[in-house]
């Protein structure tokens, strides 16, 4: 015990830290970003599943068909779909396919959003109107939206506004009933901050019901994105000039089943790259909203 | 002059099953202008209710409450609240809930940009600005919520249990500096808390409440001089006499009283 020396670690470090020194201080502790190319690569690396399970179906495919014949057009291998694909691009009809359905289910989307987002946030603020509306809204939404290709036949004829108007049925529902939910959970906290602060009805509505609102709408649309392609392929197996469903179902009457591979799997990354658009908007949108 | 007058205020919320809860017994009391008052008492004593009706979330069934001489009938910016639990928009960074108040009162944008840099400053977050709360720490965040009260100049300053969620050492220093910008800027504050020893570290007056129904027993003038040092034996006494009689009130009497962990408001 002699002279006073501070034990390890209870030093002060030279004078008060401020935000920018500390905010350089952690960007020299943070190895520097790696390039660009190095990002895309590792993003494309997670697709090692997916790949494999492509490898793995043209094996079973390919080599199947030793043993079992039949499954030349049980399960036609990749390379037979994308032959398949080459084909209808060759004759120019492949593209419009896509462009048909494409268009069809983000016009439905798009009109079940417009509707259906106002709707279910004001549902969900307004209890009374809620009451008066529910009951109409959970009396349509058990019927099936395949139930209404008879009438909506009748009523629009076959083309894009009939298959439209099912897709927009299909959607309609997860949009209203989230975007509802949505303004329903806004924490009751915000709602008292606002009105404290000098929130009147309308600017509590813009400041915090829909910015409250919008993880739970943008789940919304993203499940009616997904519930749009099924009413999709629904809508265009029973009536449509065009579409992916339209070429599933005309390829199963001639017994082309790579054709009817091809459109399943066009539907399927067309679902894959909508959701992922998607989400990259919903990460502009809400910045301050953790990874989705 | 009387800033805040309470005059015989009673209030009934309904249980879950609808039987109704005398939260508030004919309570009465007036804050000073420039008054720091602050209301203790333990859980469910009726505090927040208090709170509540003061901010005007909510109305009293008997009695009435005037703020400035006006009847108080719904919230606004002249009673500022800051929330335990912070109640910051998740959406706004630190500057645009500072502003949230300024732009409601439709101040002109550069009188706007001068008081949010004035009260960031204030409360010390300068180079935080452009944070989201989610990257603050609970101090920070009710820093800013402070901040974003203070900026639209409240007439009085409703603060309930605001550093109950922080921990002590945070909780102190927040204690500290909330004095210091009160005596710069001269607020009236009516402070709620379940913390005797936080009350009368802070507060002029100190009203103590108990409950079932809620109502105010006593209110003692706390005299020392700030800053206050909590070692100071006269208060150290103070507070273990407040103490010792609350309990005696609450829990000996009542044995039944104990086990509750809400405040009869947050049902």
């Amino acid at each position: 015990m002699t002279a006073a020396v501070p034990p390890r670690g209870t030093a002060r470090r030279g004078g008060a830290a401020t935000p920018q020194a500390t905010a350089e201080l952690a960007a020299s502790m943070v190895p520097p970003a790696p390039p660009r190319w190095r990002r895309i690569l590792a993003q494309l690396s997670r697709l090692w599943l997916l790949a494999a399970f492509i490898v793995v179906w043209e094996l079973v495919s390919t080599f199947g068909q030793r043993i079992n014949p039949q499954l030349d057009v049980m399960l036609p291998p990749p390379t037979a779909v994308f032959s398949a694909a080459q084909d209808l691009m060759a004759r120019g009809v492949l593209v419009t396919h896509i462009t048909d359905s494409l268009r069809r289910v983000l016009v439905a989307v798009a009109a079940a959003a417009v509707l259906g987002v106002p709707l279910g946030l004001a549902m969900g603020w307004f209890a009374g109107f809620r009451a008066v509306v529910d009951p109409v809204l959970e009396f349509v939404r058990p019927i099936p939206p395949l139930a209404w290709i008879p009438l909506s036949i009748l009523w629009f004829g076959i083309g894009d506004m009939q298959i439209q108007y099912i897709i927009f049925l299909a959607a309609f529902f997860p949009v209203v009933l989230n975007s509802m939910a949505g303004a329903r959970d806004v924490d009751s906290y915000l709602v008292r901050a606002g009105l404290s602060l000098g929130a009147r009805p309308r600017d509590l509505f813009f400041t915090v019901v829909l910015p409250g609102a919008l993880p739970n709408i943008f789940t919304g649309l993203r499940v009616a994105l997904g519930i749009g392609w099924m009413a999709l392929v629904a809508g265009e197996l029973v009536a449509a000039p065009s579409g992916l469903g339209y070429l599933i179902n005309n390829a199963r009457t001639v017994f082309r089943s790579d054709y009817i591979l091809l459109g399943m799997v066009l539907i399927g990354v067309l679902g894959l790259v909508l959701d992922y658009l998607m989400r990259q908007f919903v990460r502009l949108v809400m910045p301050w909203h953790k990874g989705q | 002059m009387t800033q805040v007058d309470v005059a015989h205020v009673s209030k009934v919320h309904l249980s879950v099953k609808g039987e109704p809860l005398l939260a508030l017994h004919d309570v009465s009391f007036q804050v000073e202008k420039n008054e720091f008052f602050s209301i203790v008492g333990p859980s469910g004593c009726g505090k927040t209710s208090l709170l509540n009706l003061l901010a005007g979330f909510e109305q009293p069934t008997r009695g009435e409450l005037r703020v400035g001489g006006e009847l108080i009938t719904q919230p606004g910016w002249e009673r500022a609240v800051v929330f335990q639990e912070y109640a910051l928009f998740p959406w706004y960074t630190v500057m645009e809930n500072v502003r949230y108040g300024l732009r409601r009162k439709r101040l002109p944008a550069a009188e706007q940009t001068r008081l949010v840099d004035h009260y960031i400053r204030l409360v010390g977050l300068g180079g935080f600005e452009t944070r989201y709360p989610r990257e603050l720490s609970g101090g920070m965040r009710q820093r800013v919520s402070i901040a974003r009260a203070l900026a639209v100049n409240p007439s009085i300053l409703l603060m309930d249990e605001p550093f109950a969620s922080l921990d002590i050492q945070t909780r102190e220093y927040m204690q500290d500096e909330l004095l210091k910008i009160w005596q710069r800027e001269r607020q009236t504050v009516i402070f709620v808390t379940h913390s005797i020893d936080e009350a009368i570290k802070l507060a002029d007056r100190v009203a103590i409440m108990t409950p079932r129904p809620g109502r105010f027993e006593e209110i003692k003038v706390v005299e020392f001089d700030r800053p206050r040092d909590p070692t100071n034996p006269a208060m150290v006494r103070l507070a273990a006499e407040v103490k010792r009689w609350l309990r005696q009130q609450v829990f000996e009497s009542e044995p039944a009283a104990q086990g509750e962990s809400q405040d009869s408001a947050r049902v």
